[in-house]
C-alpha cells in the first residue's frame, strides 16, 4: 500500500496496462516529453519509448480518428484530450464514429479504445476549460463513461477501461490531481458498471461523482455531527453502464435520494438516475428527487464567481436538511 | 511485388502493366457500371429505398486503386462507397442487399447505402461524415507502422472533403508520422450541388495543397484506370517502403447528381456530354483493342457481369426484409444493447 496523488495514479494505470500488453499505446499533444500539461503522464515516454508514447500536433480529430483506426485494426489506444472542452473540436468521433461503427456494420467494426481527458472546475479558468461534460458522453448509445474520485479507482478503472472491448471516455477531474489516497501495491483492476458506497447510512442516499464525491462526504460528516441526519454515500463512479441495483438497493433503505452534480442542470447525470428511481422506486420514498448542481450557466473564471456556482458543502448540507426536515 | 512479378503475361513492348490485369481493371469497372445503374433503376421503381450516391463516371479510380491492392490492404470510403466496395471483390449481391433494406445486405440492413463495409474484404467501412475517415485512416496505418506490417491503408474521398478541417489534421498528422496511407481525392468537378472552384481558393484543391504538407503534387486523369493504376502502384510502393503518405487528385466527373435526391440542372449545357465522350469504360475499351484485346473477350465479361447483377437483383427482390431479432444486437461488443443493471 503506498499513498499516491490523483495524478500519478493515472501514470500507474497506463503504465500498469502498458507493461501487461505490447497493444496499449498512448498519443496525445504533449503527453510524451512533456509528460502532460498536468504532469500525469511523467515517465511514461521514458519507460516505453516514443513508439508507444507519441506526442501529436494539436489535432484532436486526427488523435481520435487515429486511435480508432488503430482500434479497429488490432491496438488497444489510450488518447488524451487535455480538457474536456475540447471534445466538442472533435465530437463527431465521440458522438458519430466510435459509438455507432460496431452496430452500423451489424458487429463487424471494433472500437476498443479510451479516450483520457481532463474535466471539471476548480482551477479557475473560465467558461471553456473548466466544464464538467461527462453528460455530453453519457446520452450516446455505444459508449462507456467513466469518472474517478480517488487515485485507487484512477488505476483500477482505467485498467477496466483498456481491457474494455468498448469505447470508454474516461474524465479525470483536474481538481482531484493533486489529492491523495492508499493504492494497493500490485496490479489493480476494477469494474466498470459497479458504484460504491463510501459511508453506510440509513436516513437519506447522497449520490455523487468526481470531484462532488469528496464534498458529499464531507456534507454527510457535517450531517450527521451537526443535524443527526445519517446520509448514505455512493460514488456513482461509472455512468455508463450504470449501477442502478446499488443505488435502487439504498434508496429502498433510505427512501431519500439526493444527486450532486458538477454538470450544468439540464440533462445532468442525475436526471437519468432520478427518472429511474421514480420509475421504478416510487413507492420507496417519503420525499422529493432532490437535485442538487451547477446552474445552467457558462461557468465564470474569477474564484469567488466559480466557488458560488459549484455545488459545495454548505448547499449540500443546507438542501439536505431541509428536504428531511420539511 | 513488381508490376512484372504479378503480371506476367505482357501485351505489349511498351507495356507496364499487361493483359491479366487489364482485364481485371475492365472487369471492375463493368461490376461497378453495371451494379450502380441497377441501383438507380431499383430505385426508379422504389425497391432502393433511402439515399443513394452512385459512382457512374468515376469507375476507374476504383478499379485501378483496388486492382493494384494486394490482400491485406485496407480501403476506407465515404458515403459514396458502392464503388470503392465492388472493385474489392463484395459480392454484388450483398451491396444491392444492403441498398435495397433486405436480410441478405451487408449489414442486414443496420447500415445503408452510406456505410457499406466488409472487414474480410479489407472495406473498412463507408463513411458519411465528411472528412471522418481521413484520420482514422491514419490510425489503421499507425497500426501497420508499430508492428511492422506491410499493408497500406487507401482513404478516398471528394473534392469537397479538402476544404474540411480533418482533410488538414489528417494530412499533417500522416506526414509528420510518415505514416503508410494513399490519399486519394476524386475531384468530380462538384462538391455537392456547387461547383468545386467557386469555394475553394486554389484550382486543384487536393494537389495544390500538397506541399503545404511537403508531399509531390500528383493529378492524373481519373478516367484513365491505366494512368490510376500506375499511380496507385507508385504510391504503395512508397508507402510499404516506409516513405510515408501520398496525396493523389485524380480528375473525374459524375454521371449522375450528388444523389438520388439531385437532377444536377445546376450543371452548364454540354458539360455531361463532353465528359461522356471520355467515359472510363468507352475509354478503357479502345485501351483494350489498342492492345489487341478481341471483342469477344470484352463481350464475354460484359455478359458475365449482367449475368451477375441481374441474378443479384432476383435474389435481393426475393430476400426477407430485416430481421427484428437484430434491432438490439451489437451496441456494445458483448453483444446486446444493454447500458445499466
Amino acid at each position: 500500500m503506498a499513498e499516491l496523488t490523483y495524478r500519478d495514479a493515472v501514470a500507474r494505470g497506463i503504465a500498469q496496462e502498458m507493461a501487461r500488453d505490447p497493444d496499449v499505446v498512448f498519443l496525445g499533444e504533449d503527453v510524451a516529453k512533456a509528460g502532460g500539461v498536468f504532469k500525469a503522464t511523467v515517465g511514461l515516454y521514458e519507460q516505453f519509448g516514443p513508439l508507444r508514447v507519441r506526442d501529436t500536433p494539436i489535432s484532436e480529430q486526427a488523435i481520435l480518428g487515429a486511435a480508432m483506426g488503430a482500434a479497429m485494426t488490432g491496438l488497444k489506444p489510450i488518447a488524451e484530450i487535455m480538457f474536456s472542452d475540447f471534445l466538442a473540436v472533435c465530437f463527431d468521433y465521440i458522438a458519430n464514429e466510435f459509438p455507432k461503427s460496431r452496430y452500423m456494420t451489424n458487429g463487424q467494426t471494433k472500437c476498443p479504445l479510451v479516450v483520457r481527458t481532463g474535466n471539471g472546475a476548480g482551477s479557475r479558468f473560465g467558461a471553456q476549460h473548466s466544464q464538467s461534460v461527462e453528460n455530453w458522453c453519457m446520452m450516446i448509445p455505444g459508449l462507456k463513461v467513466v469518472a474517478p474520485s480517488n487515485p485507487a479507482d484512477v488505476v483500477g478503472l482505467l485498467a477496466a477501461a483498456v481491457r474494455d472491448p468498448d469505447p470508454v471516455i474516461f474524465f479525470e477531474h483536474k481538481s482531484l490531481y493533486p489529492t491523495k489516497g492508499e493504492v494497493p501495491d500490485g496490479e489493480i483492476v476494477d469494474t466498470l458498471g459497479t458504484a460504491k458506497i463510501l459511508r453506510p447510512g440509513k436516513d437519506a442516499t447522497i449520490l455523487a461523482l468526481a470531484l462532488m464525491v469528496p464534498r458529499a462526504l464531507a456534507a454527510a460528516e457535517r450531517l450527521a455531527s451537526e443535524h443527526g441526519i445519517d446520509c448514505e454515500v455512493i460514488d456513482v463512479r461509472s455512468l455508463v453502464p450504470l449501477d442502478t441495483q446499488t443505488i435502487l438497493g439504498s434508496v429502498a433503505k433510505t427512501h431519500h435520494c439526493f444527486s450532486v452534480e458538477e454538470n450544468p442542470r439540464l440533462c445532468g447525470w442525475g436526471a437519468e438516475i432520478m427518472s429511474i428511481i421514480a420509475d421504478e422506486a416510487f413507492y420507496e420514498l417519503d420525499g422529493p428527487l432532490v437535485r442538487i448542481t451547477t446552474p445552467h450557466i457558462p461557468l465564470p473564471a474569477a474564484d469567488l464567481l466559480e466557488d458560488a456556482i459549484l455545488p459545495t458543502v454548505d448547499r449540500i448540507v443546507d438542501r439536505v436538511r431541509r428536504t428531511l426536515k420539511a | 511485388m513488381s508490376n512484372q512479378a504479378r503480371n506476367p503475361v505482357i501485351a505489349g513492348p511498351n507495356d507496364d502493366i499487361g493483359e491479366e490485369t487489364r482485364l481485371a481493371l475492365y472487369r471492375t469497372q463493368v461490376v461497378i457500371r453495371e451494379a450502380e445503374q441497377r441501383a438507380f433503376d431499383l430505385f426508379l421503381q422504389n425497391l432502393v429505398k433511402g439515399t443513394s450516391h452512385l459512382s457512374l463516371g468515376q469507375e476507374a479510380i476504383a478499379a485501378g486503386f483496388a486492382v493494384a491492392m494486394q490482400p491485406g490492404d485496407l480501403s476506407f470510403c465515404t458515403y459514396r462507397g458502392h464503388a470503392h466496395t465492388l472493385a474489392r471483390g463484395v459480392p454484388v449481391e450483398q451491396v444491392l442487399g444492403e441498398l435495397m433494406q433486405r436480410d441478405n445486405g451487408l449489414m442486414r440492413g443496420k447500415g445503408g447505402s452510406m456505410h457499406l463495409t466488409s472487414e474480410q474484404h479489407g472495406v473498412m467501412g463507408s463513411y458519411a461524415i465528411i472528412g471522418a475517415h481521413l484520420p482514422i485512416a491514419c490510425g489503421a496505418a499507425w497500426r501497420a507502422q508499430y508492428r511492422g506490417d506491410k499493408d497500406v491503408s487507401v482513404c478516398f474521398f471528394g473534392d469537397g472533403t479538402t476544404n474540411i478541417g480533418a482533410f488538414h489534421e489528417a494530412l499533417n498528422f500522416a506526414a509528420v508520422w510518415k505514416l503508410p496511407v494513399v490519399f486519394v481525392c476524386e475531384n468530380n468537378l462538384y462538391m455537392e450541388y456547387t461547383p468545386i472552384g467557386d469555394v475553394t481558393a486554389v484550382p486543384h484543391p487536393a494537389a495544390d495543397r500538397a506541399a503545404a504538407y511537403g508531399l509531390p503534387r500528383i493529378l492524373i486523369d481519373g478516367n484513365d484506370a491505366d494512368a490510376v493504376y500506375r499511380a496507385a502502384m507508385l504510391a504503395y510502393e512508397k508507402a510499404r517502403a516506409g516513405k510515408g503518405p501520398s496525396l493523389i487528385e485524380c480528375l473525374t466527373y459524375r454521371h449522375s447528381g450528388h444523389s438520388r435526391a439531385d437532377p444536377a440542372k445546376y450543371r452548364p449545357e454540354g458539360e455531361l456530354e463532353r465528359w461522356k465522350e471520355r467515359d472510363p469504360i468507352k475509354v478503357y475499351r479502345e485501351r483494350l483493342k489498342q492492345f489487341g484485346i478481341s471483342d469477344d473477350a470484352v463481350s464475354a465479361i460484359d455478359a458475365e457481369v449482367r449475368r451477375i447483377v441481374d441474378e443479384a437483383t432476383e435474389t435481393c427482390k426475393a430476400a426477407p426484409d430485416p430481421s427484428m431479432d437484430i434491432l438490439t444486437t451489437d451496441v456494445y461488443a458483448d453483444g446486446g444493447f444493454a447500458w445499466r443493471n
